[in-house]
């Protein structure tokens, strides 16, 4: 592999890279689900609660005033990561579902009327699949699916097609959980624009693999989850224009959101504030900015080359046996393959890959309707991560050719 | 052959393996012979439903026992469901509701029936002593 990055530093640290399942080297290549944690970002969690653990936005006393800045430095710190114009347009979640819950609500409840509609794709992961159905329940709204061809490509004409007058919010898939595709999802913000139609990218499966700028996007809403870009589980981050943010309604109450409560009325807080009801997680807002710290300092551009590789290494060592069916061939994909040989299940398949000491994710990948699509149950989901070796990727094909072989 | 005579058999057979792999093999070997299920007992109450793979449960009595009969769209899972066959079916819903089933942890495959696994089986074990408390109450 021809990288600048010193794979054999990085892995030393992710303390859990080094340990044994079954008595045989970890193969961790489930990064799509969660990714590992550097050294790095365990110990920003240690730092806090050893050093400067109060509670956040309210205290007079020192180490409120710690705490305080640490959590809005790493506002900024995100701010800065995805090129958001201010940090008021960072809120802080406990992941993308949540975020993509918030404006489900938020924005469904304050812009959708009967009969609007809302445009997904055929490849949407749950968490912007099911927030849509209870608005569609609450509001009697019209869910509208873009389809993708055989490779796993959006197919664009049928987007156009699907805008309508009564579009009221495009909500996609930056790159697929399952397929890897990587969609136009600059193409789709321009021509939802052209219409006046915002649009919500989950960028779940993105920021750990490529470098997001919101505001070269024009994406309306960002979102995406610490825990699958080397930070912590239980934060996630919603980015939104501010024009957009200051016309929604909270999602949450609570406090922290508020400026001033009475029993007759109550004033909201201030962007970010009002969207963050209750004490935010400033543990996880400060090892969510080392964890992006971590990834800048090895470069996403190297860290997304590096990955092209193994991609493309292992689909090339996948495909020399046979029977392989890889799910996902877009021309632009990121480290992510979905496949099964013959019809083996992925269940035992995966079982097996298991015993072997690989660690991959089998099933449906919560994108039931895309399976459906697919006219399958589940796939074998191998995802790459920038601490992933081309050594890892010949253990991986010698054991899904083992493990063929017994069926 | 009572519950756990035939428990102890399954055991017996399982301790020739020193290896997983061979008993995987095994298992597999076992899912492949294992009958398939009637096609009109494929119906969507016979059917439990896994995150991860399917298990189609039928139940029926003949004389004071229970027959069943299982099928699986994954095969290591018909495999054991071959296992949990062999030693359930053809007992009366006493003996069933008595039995305690001791062989699947014994073999080594204990993690196929956690609740973490999602592959059906944990819901199949539940299911037959459901319906042997059925029968019981409608003998």
């Amino acid at each position: 592999m021809d990288t600048t990055l010193d794979i054999a530093a990085i892995r030393a640290d992710f303390p859990i890279l080094s340990r044994t399942v079954y008595d045989r080297p970890l193969v961790y290549l489930d990064n799509a689900a969660t990714s590992q944690k550097p050294r790095c970002v365990v110990e920003a969690i240690e730092r806090v609660y050893y050093n400067q653990n109060a509670n956040i936005h309210r205290g007079v006393h020192y180490l409120s005033q710690v705490a305080t800045e640490a959590h809005e430095e790493a506002r900024q710190t995100v701010q800065a990561f995805i090129n958001a114009v201010t940090s008021r347009e960072i809120i802080f979640t406990r992941g993308t579902t949540e975020a993509i819950n918030l404006i489900a609500t938020s924005f469904g409840e304050t812009f959708c009327s009967e009969g609007d509609e809302i445009l997904i794709t055929g490849m949407e992961h749950h968490a912007n699949i099911v927030p849509w159905q209870l608005l569609r329940d609450r509001k009697g709204i019209v869910l509208k699916v873009i389809p993708f061809n055989e490779k796993g490509e959006l197919d664009m004409e049928a987007f156009s097609k699907l805008i309508s007058p009564k579009t009221k919010l495009v909500s996609v898939a930056h790159i697929s959980n399952v397929l890897g595709t990587v969609n136009p999802v600059a193409k789709i913000i321009a021509e939802a624009h052209a219409c006046n139609i915002p649009v919500l990218v989950d960028g779940a499966q993105a920021v750990s693999h490529m470098a997001v700028d919101v505001q070269a996007l024009d994406a309306d809403f960002y979102v995406f989850s610490g825990h699958k870009m080397y930070g912590p589980n239980g934060i996630g981050v919603l980015y939104g224009k501010e024009k957009w943010l200051e016309q929604l309604p909270p999602y949450h109450g609570g406090g922290e959101m508020i400026a001033t409560v009475t029993y007759e009325k109550t004033t909201y807080a201030e962007l970010p504030f009002k969207f963050e009801a209750g004490t935010p997680d400033y543990v996880g807002s400060v090892a969510l900015a080392e964890a992006i710290r971590y990834m800048q300092k090895l470069g996403l551009k190297a860290i997304g080359d590096y990955e092209n590789q193994l991609l493309q290494y292992a689909t090339g060592q996948l495909m020399k046996i046979g029977g392989m069916r890889i799910f996902g061939t877009a021309a632009e994909k990121a480290s992510v393959i979905s496949f099964l040989v013959r019809d083996i299940h992925h269940f035992d398949m995966g079982t097996l890959l298991d015993k072997l000491g690989i660690a991959v994710r089998t099933g449906h990948h919560c994108a039931m309707p895309l399976m459906h699509t697919l006219g399958i149950e589940g796939t074998i989901r191998a995802s790459f991560a920038f601490y992933n070796t081309k050594e890892e990727i010949d253990a991986l094909v010698a054991a899904v050719d083992r493990v063929q072989k017994m069926f | 052959m009572t519950i756990n005579e035939a428990q102890d058999q399954v055991i017996e057979e399982f301790s020739e393996f020193s290896d997983w792999m061979d008993k995987y093999a095994y298992l597999i070997d076992l899912g492949n012979s294992l009958d398939p299920i009637d096609e009109k007992a494929k119906i969507p109450q016979n059917l439990i439903e896994g995150c991860q793979s399917r298990v189609w449960l039928n139940a029926e009595t003949q004389d004071d026992k229970i027959i069943f009969t299982a099928e699986s769209d994954a095969v290591i899972v018909k495999g054991i469901i071959s296992l949990l066959i062999r030693v359930m079916s053809g007992h009366t819903p006493d003996e069933i509701l008595d039995s305690d089933l001791y062989f699947i942890d014994q073999i080594g495959l204990k993690e196929h029936l956690s609740p973490t696994r999602a592959n059906g089986l944990l819901s199949m074990v539940k299911q037959i002593k459901l319906y042997a408390l059925a029968f019981k109450a409608k003998a």
